[in-house]
């Protein structure tokens, strides 16, 4: 951030006041408490509770080692739901981000509609996703609007029950999902963007680099740190994904679309499952911390954004 | 490249088509949703007759009313705990140099790696031994504790990069930690608390998971859950259900258009709740 680095010395010296008394710790105590409870607590019994048989009522329950992650792999409902997960995750991820960039490489210049663009751009990443949900499910209906494009264009004989088929299902959750992001995707890029003084590549134009050069050599270096936040929130994001799956199929047809967290719902809350449910749930955690890690370590390498 | 060229005309005009294409879901929703309910045209043609009668139906129907006052209530109410505890906390955290303020901060931070779906089902049972379950209280609870990592993070960093000579000067003059916090400190992260707000606010309007486990089977839902069980009902009258998705979704939508600045600025920090 660059008011750490302009003020640097200086302020970073004073940040620290060593005449504080060491009761204003205290101040930390509410947020530490409503965390410990809300959070740490909770994390750490379901990390018990996942080698466990408890189903969610009765006070008593054994413990059963590494069964319920050896019935996650065996059960191929379970194996579907951790693949679609990580399909929807990476496949949305890279897609989004691909957009995102291209639009906010064109919104970073002298057009005229660039504001209202970016407004426009970025409204669906602030829409309700159970809201989003219902509109693509009844677009992608079979009688719906999208069959009605095809039929507009004469290409009637590609029209699918798009809901109705697990393979064009997950690709109509993943769709609803790079709508959302890819606006979100853009703000990021935008920032960066807006972030690479104009003289760089000023210079470099009248050095004789061309656009596509330009952008190679000085743009994506400097843009890496928000390529990095941008990759890995998307990531951590359809991981995570819930009310677009849970809304648009249900985890359906049969059990051909449930995400990670769909399957931990319904087989905590509808079927009892609470013990292999938290399970699948230490599964999504590890998942999440790897990638968290990961982004960690490239922002150091890249020097330090935030 | 700082003038407006041939070229960035026809970029003016690929990204108008662009725009067009993003808009097409936008197009269906209000389309239907002033549509007669015994009109059978295609969804693509423009309605020519619109009607409030969907948004009225609607209104009654699914009880919206009710649903966005829990949802201002819980919103508001977690986002106040939230800046509150939140702000609080990363004073100690960032100002005092003793071994136990660096743990805490870093106990903390553990949070930001952690999804809530570990800790759902087992708070889950504790709401409802405490008999919490049902109440709009056991949302605020729950989303004051689990904002917290992400809402000390930001203030923390906004915290680092703040001179204390205020602080001191303050401290030399005789003021309490409250006051110096309160008069001083607070007022001047109000750009990250704007931050703080937004990002938080959005996330638990629009929540799904949580408020459908929480309050599941009472009477008070928040919007996402309300229009949720609203659809189940009505799923096949696509023009009053899309005028409740509309009303849903009007609040929000509102406070995007006229803070859109802050709040584009507040995600693309390349963070969220």
């Amino acid at each position: 951030m660059a008011r750490t680095s302009e003020a640097a010395p200086a302020a970073l010296k004073r940040r620290r006041i060593t005449s504080m008394p060491r009761t204003v710790l205290l101040f930390a105590v509410p947020a530490l408490a409503l965390y410990t409870f809300v959070l740490l607590v909770p994390t750490a019994r379901g990390t018990v509770f996942a080698f466990t048989n408890w189903d969610g009522l009765s006070r008593t329950f054994d413990f059963v080692g590494f069964n319920n992650f050896a019935a996650i792999f065996a059960n191929p409902d379970s194996v579907k739901a951790i693949i679609n997960t990580l399909i929807i995750a990476f496949v949305t991820t890279f897609i989004a981000n691909a957009i995102g960039l291209a639009l906010a490489v064109a919104l970073n210049s002298r057009i005229k509609s660039r504001n209202a663009l970016r407004v426009f751009f970025f409204a669906p990443a602030v829409l309700t996703p159970v809201v989003t949900a219902y509109l693509f499910k009844y677009i992608f209906a079979p009688l719906g609007p999208l069959n009605g494009v095809l039929d507009a264009f004469g290409l009637g004989v590609l029209k699918q029950d798009w809901l109705g088929d697990p393979n064009w299902a997950l690709i109509a959750v993943m769709i609803v999902i790079i709508w959302q992001q890819s606006g979100y995707t853009m703000v990021i890029y935008l920032a960066g963007l807006q972030g690479i003084p104009a003289e760089l590549l000023e210079a470099s134009a009248v050095d004789g680099a061309g656009a596509g050069r330009r952008f190679w050599s000085i743009t994506r270096p400097l843009l890496a740190p928000a390529i990095t936040i941008s990759v890995m929130l998307t990531l951590i994001h359809g991981l995570k994904v819930f009310a677009e799956v849970y809304v648009m199929t249900g985890g359906g047809p049969g059990n051909s679309t449930n995400s990670l967290s769909t399957l931990i719902y319904k087989n905590a809350f509808q079927f009892g499952l609470f013990g292999s449910s938290i399970a699948m749930a230490l599964i999504l955690l590890v998942m999440v911390a790897l990638i968290s890690a990961i982004q960690y370590r490239a922002l150091l390498a890249q020097g330090g954004h935030k | 490249m700082t003038r407006y060229t041939w070229r960035t005309g026809i970029l003016e005009v690929l990204m108008l088509v662009v725009a067009l294409v993003f808009a097409f879901p936008f197009y269906i929703l209000i389309n239907l949703a002033i549509r007669k309910e015994n009109d059978q045209g295609s969804p693509l043609v423009p309605t020519f007759a619109p009607t409030i009668e969907n948004f009225v139906n609607a209104w009654n129907q699914a009880s919206l009313g009710g649903a966005i006052v829990n949802s201002l209530m819980v919103s508001v109410l977690s986002v106040v705990v939230i800046v509150f505890v939140s702000a609080m906390a990363s004073y100690p955290l960032v100002r005092l140099t003793s071994r136990l303020s660096k743990t805490a901060y870093w106990v903390i931070m553990v949070g930001l790696l952690l999804p809530f779906q570990v800790a759902l089902i087992p708070l889950y049972t504790t709401i409802r031994d405490i008999g919490l379950l049902g109440t709009t209280w056991s949302l605020v609870l729950f989303y004051a504790g689990l904002q917290v990592p992400f809402s000390v993070f930001l203030y923390t960093g906004f915290l680092r990069a703040l001179p204390a000579e205020y602080e001191e000067a303050a401290w030399v003059d005789g003021a309490g930690p409250l006051t110096t916090f309160w008069r001083i400190v607070f007022p001047m992260m109000r750009p990250v608390t704007g931050t703080v707000i937004i990002l938080n606010a959005i996330f638990v309007w629009n929540d799904f998971l949580t408020p459908l486990l929480y309050l599941s089977g009472s009477g008070s839902q928040t919007i996402p859950v309300a229009l949720f069980s609203f659809v189940g009902e009505y799923q096949s009258n696509w023009p009053i259900v899309f005028a409740g998705l509309i009303i849903g979704i009007a609040p929000i939508l509102i406070v995007y258009f006229l803070l859109q600045k802050t709040v584009i600025q507040g995600f693309s920090g390349g963070l969220k709740g």
